[in-house]
């Protein structure tokens, strides 16, 4: 039910005076309320719910997972794994 | 980056997995409060990849799940008058109430029609002058600001045939209540990252701390929801207890503020009813009086409603973490995803109804259950 699904900004208009766009989610494009996220542009991605965006989607702290997953990669070369990390 | 597929990597889940069983020592129980989260996890598997000492639970945010009978009453006693047009989201038609769902009423000449999004039913009330256009506004913090803007905007738009049924729920109550639950289990959460887009997670920090519970806001994917339970085990572990955000490419500290604004401006506070659970003080939201004109539980008078839930469901215990759906007597029998007993197996988002999806029950049948595998993770790529 609380679901957010990613997609990219490709066009934005106002309507009846609120900030609206076109958010294409993979080849499937909806028309969304972007009124909570007014800074929001054309290309970048928003979390929808709904058919409203809740969250502009920050590339930057996107990485950081990737970044974390790459930091634990160097631990691992300094570790010796446990003897719990059989084949799997 | 399209912020999903890079989630769903099969290596980047195995090297969590890896790391979560070389940090765990003991045996630890964790509960990942949102439905969603529950989806992800039965789905990929994600449970059956974790080290046997960490257990995950699975809390109450399906807000299909924990609406009140009595208010899917009162909702199918509102879509049945003449002249109304009843707009619900697609997962509340097959909630069945104490005579049937929306969709048998539906059957039965009741206008009764899915909408995508609020706003929707307010394009509708436009169009229909003279009927009367009802939204069922039901959700947890993460739907309130959309439901909060159909109903500011028909006010604005002087849409006096738009009105909304209101059933909204709030997290940090509900988590309060099952840490003060006698005989509660949970030791960490994996927090509910969506409904942290909106109201951020400060309100969490009082909860870390009074109840000495790791909360790690986590978002949906599985790699997420695998860094989730890392970060959690890692704080167990070392005997801390603090709000983490995991998910800080949607959820700053403060949540959108805009959102919050117009929730404020919207809705007030109010005691609210969980389905399986009870009454939970200052749990929910109602629309202010400024809004009562929209407010469809004040426009149409429904007489007292009495309900009566099975004797035999546990859907009570499984919302708070005491208990799993195989330990109901009624799970896959008597109780299935069409014909529902309770809260968890009412919505796909439910326990229950999610570990019968992905053929749970078939174990708790002594049979071979299909078994997802780690590997399986990103197969959809």
């Amino acid at each position: 039910m609380c679901l957010g699904i990613p997609g990219k900004v490709t066009k934005t208009f106002r309507e009846h005076d609120v900030l609206m766009g076109k958010v294409d989610f993979s080849g499937v494009v909806k028309q969304v309320c972007l009124e909570h996220v007014p800074e929001v542009k054309i290309g970048e991605y928003v979390l929808v719910h709904v058919g409203f965006a809740l969250s502009h989607i920050d590339e930057k702290e996107a990485q950081i997972v990737f970044d974390f997953l790459k930091s634990m990669n160097q631990l691992d070369e300094l570790e010796t794994p446990s003897p719990r990390d059989g084949p799997s | 980056m399209k912020f999903l597929d890079e989630y769903r990597d099969a290596d980047a889940a195995k090297k969590l997995a890896a790391a979560i069983t070389r940090t765990v020592t003991r045996p630890w129980t964790i509960m990942e409060v949102c439905g969603g989260q529950t989806h992800t996890i039965v789905k990929y598997g994600i449970d059956e990849v974790l080290p046997t000492e960490i257990e995950l639970v699975h809390g109450p945010g399906c807000p299909v799940c924990v609406t009140a009978l009595e208010m899917i009453d009162r909702a199918h006693a509102v879509a049945s008058r003449p002249g109304v047009i009843f707009c619900s989201f697609g997962d509340m038609l097959r909630v069945p109430g104490s005579r049937g769902d929306l969709l048998q009423l539906k059957s039965q000449g009741a206008d009764v029609r899915i909408v995508y999004s609020p706003l929707d039913a307010v394009t509708l009330a436009a169009a229909n002058p003279d009927r009367q256009v009802v939204f069922f506004a039901i959700g947890f913090e993460t739907t309130a600001p959309p439901n909060a803007m159909a109903v500011w905007l028909a006010k604005r738009r002087h849409l006096k045939n738009f009105s909304v049924l209101v059933s909204h729920v709030l997290v940090p109550p509900a988590i309060t209540a099952i840490l003060q639950s006698p005989g509660n289990r949970v030791q960490g959460f994996l927090g509910p990252g969506h409904v942290c887009t909106v109201m951020g997670y400060e309100e969490y920090i009082p909860i870390a701390e009074q109840f000495g519970v790791p909360i790690v806001i986590t978002g949906f994917e599985p790699v997420d929801m695998l860094q989730g339970v890392l970060w959690t085990v890692r704080q167990l572990e070392a005997g801390r207890a603090i709000v983490e955000n995991q998910y800080s490419r949607a959820v700053r500290p403060d949540g959108n503020l805009q959102s919050r604004r117009l929730i404020e401006e919207v809705f007030e506070i109010c005691d609210r009813k969980w389905r399986g659970v009870g009454l939970i003080p200052r749990s929910g939201y109602k629309l202010r009086p400024e809004y009562r004109e929209h407010d469809a539980e004040l426009i149409f008078e429904v007489a007292d409603i009495e309900t009566q839930e099975s004797s035999v469901c546990i859907s009570g215990d499984v919302l708070r973490g005491l208990k799993k759906p195989h330990d109901c007597p009624a799970f896959g029998k008597s109780c299935t995803p069409q014909t529902p007993l309770g809260a968890t197996m009412v919505s796909s988002e439910g326990a229950c109804a999610a570990y019968y999806a992905y053929g749970r029950h078939l174990a708790s049948k002594g049979a071979q259950a299909p078994r997802r595998q780690l590997v399986q993770i990103g197969a959809g790529k």
